[in-house]
């Protein structure tokens, strides 16, 4: 007896069905992440309508339906339906330099662009020699900066008032001035907390809870208000240099709060085994302790820093000319007055912000990540 | 001991010796820079006339304060100008806290909801509020938004009840009349029966297990036991309306637009950093309770509301109470826009007058800190009450 072959078993295996529509690719994504159910369905279709309601709109302001050339306000006055960037156009060497003389612009811009290659060097995580760089920052860039704005006969730079000064550059100042002397102060204060000593420790929470307990702008009236009254007559400080003064203070307090969580999160055995290689404690704090905690806490202070570029718009509050402050002159200006200025100068401040607080944000989130993955 | 050691050992060298120096030197340090300023101070405030003592706190204020909540005018002393500005910032706290929290948990709850476009939203509110300075907001929402509004004959209208318009918020009124005493009884009688009914629906559910529907029932003793009231004996408050007298609206309860500008730019700036605490504090919570809520059978509301939420309240109270301290300190910002709270009256206005520069600072400061401090040792019971315990 023969087997006769089965007709119906397969020889080969039949080709793979495509996936169901609705199980993967863009499809199922968007069931899944927009329609997953009624509520949600609604919440999108929402969504979708404010967008497309609010979008269009937005852009034909910001773009199609803005002046972008004028050489006064006419034009503008017109055209109300979309933003007068000629405005910031026209104003925009105002805005960044203030009252500076225009034939000693030029020093501002060294300044700006050293400061830049500067803050890539110390923010560059792989960059060389990075303490070098540190170096130049908080000890030779200060002093090489401050010869540059306010002139000096040594050099035969002719001296600007800081009356004078104004403008983005004035915001940038104040906020670097506030990280150059608050980390070292902050560094300070940090250890101090944690210091064994009690009148050390002492002072440093009395001075640290009693910064952060109060508004920023009370400490603003304070060195402009209190400063020239605690000080002799003749070291009378300038108008600019008591906000900034302030600013340090300040500053110094949350930056002393950053770096005392990451001197709190070093591994006890890095004191330890300071100590037991005999290290003493200006040592051990200098070659060990610090060089760690001050790198995990570099998020930290670029956030810090961020809050502080941020609060360097109350300066305005005594008499400084920060860039809101030159924006918010820029808008009185009667050659310009429309109905379309006042909106236009402040989309602009507000981006200009936005876009360098959002970077900053942006890189020490990634240097969080970076360090994280180390310590996995 | 060997006579060579003993020679080398010196008190320099013992660190406790080090240390009370160094304490000491910190001391004096402290004390030279302080007794040097006192010093100064006092010198230099004589050679321009300034007060030294708290005299002028008595003296008449003579300026006039749009906003105040105790009876003020100009014949006002100073010191009854500094209890308006206090109160003034309280006012602000009171008011922008709650509405913060209420957008900020919204927001919070959008960022993390499985719907990508809601919270897209979210975390694109989250951003530009976050990078962006809060004076910016506050000048923005004054000038550009409340400042352009038309005037009182042209204002924006709600319904004929809510109007808005260059000079302010109109609402309405309530004016309590008669009956608000019935009214007011049947809210607290009927509190009073849901808590009770409550208490009475856990004690039987430890019992018997058997699960009572709380909520509906407070809620239609909340909402109907004062409704029956009203239908009873008539509504409880008559609403004053503002109406347009002449050039300005008359009646209702105007809320000045400083004070409107203030408050929208604090709650919408203090809300995405409420935003970021609550999803920061939801998401902290391990995957494990949550699993282990949907093993017990719980489902997605019942374990949000028995085993998430508990958890992540623990991580959110914290970093939620510095942003209420937050909105008491950014207040001070009202000084940019013309809203009279303490800075703007007290460092401002009275500093200019009375030139009792320190004086002013330090009771501002005084004050400041004592709220923050206080709002601290409360933080400190909270915690202490709610830590984890047996770790």
């Amino acid at each position: 007896m023969s087997l006769e072959p089965v007709a119906y078993v397969r020889t080969a295996p039949e080709p793979e069905e495509p996936p169901p529509l609705l199980s993967r690719g863009g499809l199922a994504w968007i069931r899944a992440n927009l329609f997953s159910s009624i509520g949600s369905s609604l919440v999108t279709i929402g969504c979708v309508a404010l967008a497309a309601y609010l979008l269009p709109h937005l852009a034909a302001w910001a773009t199609t339906r803005a002046i972008w050339s004028a050489t006064d306000g006419a034009v503008c006055r017109q055209h109300q339906d979309g933003a007068c960037w000629a405005f910031v156009v026209a104003k925009w060497d105002y805005l960044r330099f203030g009252s500076y003389p225009v034939a000693e612009r030029w020093r501002v811009d060294v300044v700006e662009a050293i400061g830049a290659a500067l803050v890539v060097w110390l923010l560059w995580m792989n960059a060389p020699r990075r303490s070098w760089g540190a170096l130049l920052f908080f000890v030779v860039y200060p002093i090489v900066a401050l010869i540059l704005l306010r002139g000096s006969s040594l050099v035969g730079l002719p001296i600007v008032d800081t009356l004078l000064w104004g403008g983005i550059f004035v915001s940038l100042l104040t906020a670097v001035v506030g990280i150059v002397f608050s980390l070292p102060l902050g560094v300070l204060l940090a250890l101090g907390r944690r210091s064994p000593l009690p009148v050390v420790r002492m002072a440093s929470v009395v001075f640290i809870e009693f910064v952060r307990g109060v508004p920023f702008i009370t400490i603003l009236f304070m060195a402009n208000n209190l400063l020239p009254l605690f000080l002799p007559e003749a070291w009378a400080p300038d108008r600019l240099l008591r906000p900034l003064a302030g600013i340090a203070i300040f500053s110094a307090a949350y930056m002393a709060e950053e770096v005392r969580g990451g001197l709190q999160s070093l591994d006890r055995g890095q004191y330890e085994a300071a100590m037991a290689l005999g290290l003493n404690y200006p040592r051990m704090t200098a070659l060990v302790i610090l060089p760690q905690a001050l790198t995990l806490v570099i998020p930290g202070i670029v956030n810090n820093f961020i809050g502080l570029f941020m609060d360097t718009t109350l300066v305005s509050v005594v008499g400084v000319t920060d860039f809101l402050e030159a924006m918010n002159n820029a808008i009185k200006d009667p050659v310009w007055a429309g109905p379309t200025i006042l909106t236009t100068g402040y989309v602009f401040a507000g981006i200009f912000y936005f876009a360098f607080c959002y970077g900053m944000a942006r890189y020490s989130a990634h240097v969080e990540r970076t360090l994280a993955k180390g310590r996995r | 001991m060997d006579p060579a050691s003993a020679r080398r050992w010196s008190w320099l060298n013992d660190q406790r010796a080090r240390g009370l120096i160094y304490q000491a030197l910190l001391l004096g340090l402290i004390g030279a820079l302080a007794w040097g300023a006192i010093d100064n101070a006092l010198i230099n405030m004589r050679a321009r006339g300034i007060p030294t003592g708290f005299g002028f706190w008595n003296d008449v204020a003579g300026f006039d304060i749009n906003l105040h909540l105790i009876s003020y005018s100009n014949l006002s002393t100073y010191g009854r100008a500094f209890w308006v500005g206090l109160l003034n910032t309280l006012l602000i706290a009171a008011i922008c806290i709650p509405l913060a929290t209420l957008l900020g948990f919204m927001i919070g709850v959008a960022r993390l909801s499985p719907n990508w476009l809601l919270s897209r939203f979210a975390s694109i509110y989250t951003s530009i509020m976050r990078n962006t300075p809060l004076l910016l907001l506050l000048l923005f929402w004054y000038n550009a938004v409340l400042k352009s509004l038309p005037g009182p004959r042209q204002s924006i209208s709600v319904g004929g009840v809510v109007f808005l318009n260059n000079r302010g918020l109109y609402l309405p009124m309530p004016i309590a009349r008669d009956p608000a005493v019935w009214f007011l009884g049947a809210v607290l009688a009927a509190v009073a029966l849901a808590a009770g009914f409550r208490a009475w629906a856990r004690r039987r559910q430890d019992r018997t297990g058997a699960q009572a529907p709380t909520a509906f029932v407070a809620a239609a003793l909340i909402l109907g036991l004062p409704a029956l009231v009203t239908a009873a004996v008539g509504p409880p408050f008559a609403f004053d309306i503002a109406r347009l007298s002449g050039f300005n609206l008359k009646g209702g309860l105007q809320i000045i637009p400083e004070m409107a500008a203030l408050i929208f730019g604090l709650v919408t700036f203090t809300a995405a950093f409420i935003a970021e605490i609550v999803r920061a504090g939801v998401l902290a919570v391990p995957v494990g309770q949550v699993e282990a809520a949907g093993a017990l059978g719980l489902h997605r509301g019942l374990s949000m509301k028995l085993v998430v939420i508990p958890q992540a309240m623990r991580l959110i109270t914290p970093p939620l109470t510095s942003q209420y301290l937050n909105v008491i300190k950014n207040s001070s910002l009202a000084v940019f826009i013309g809203y009279p709270d303490l800075v703007q009256i007290f460092t401002g206005t009275v500093l200019n007058q009375t030139q009792a520069a320190v004086q002013v600072m330090a009771i501002t400061m005084a004050v400041y800190l004592a709220i923050s401090l206080s709002v601290a040792l409360a933080l400190n019971a909270f915690n202490a009450r709610y830590a984890l315990k047996g770790r």
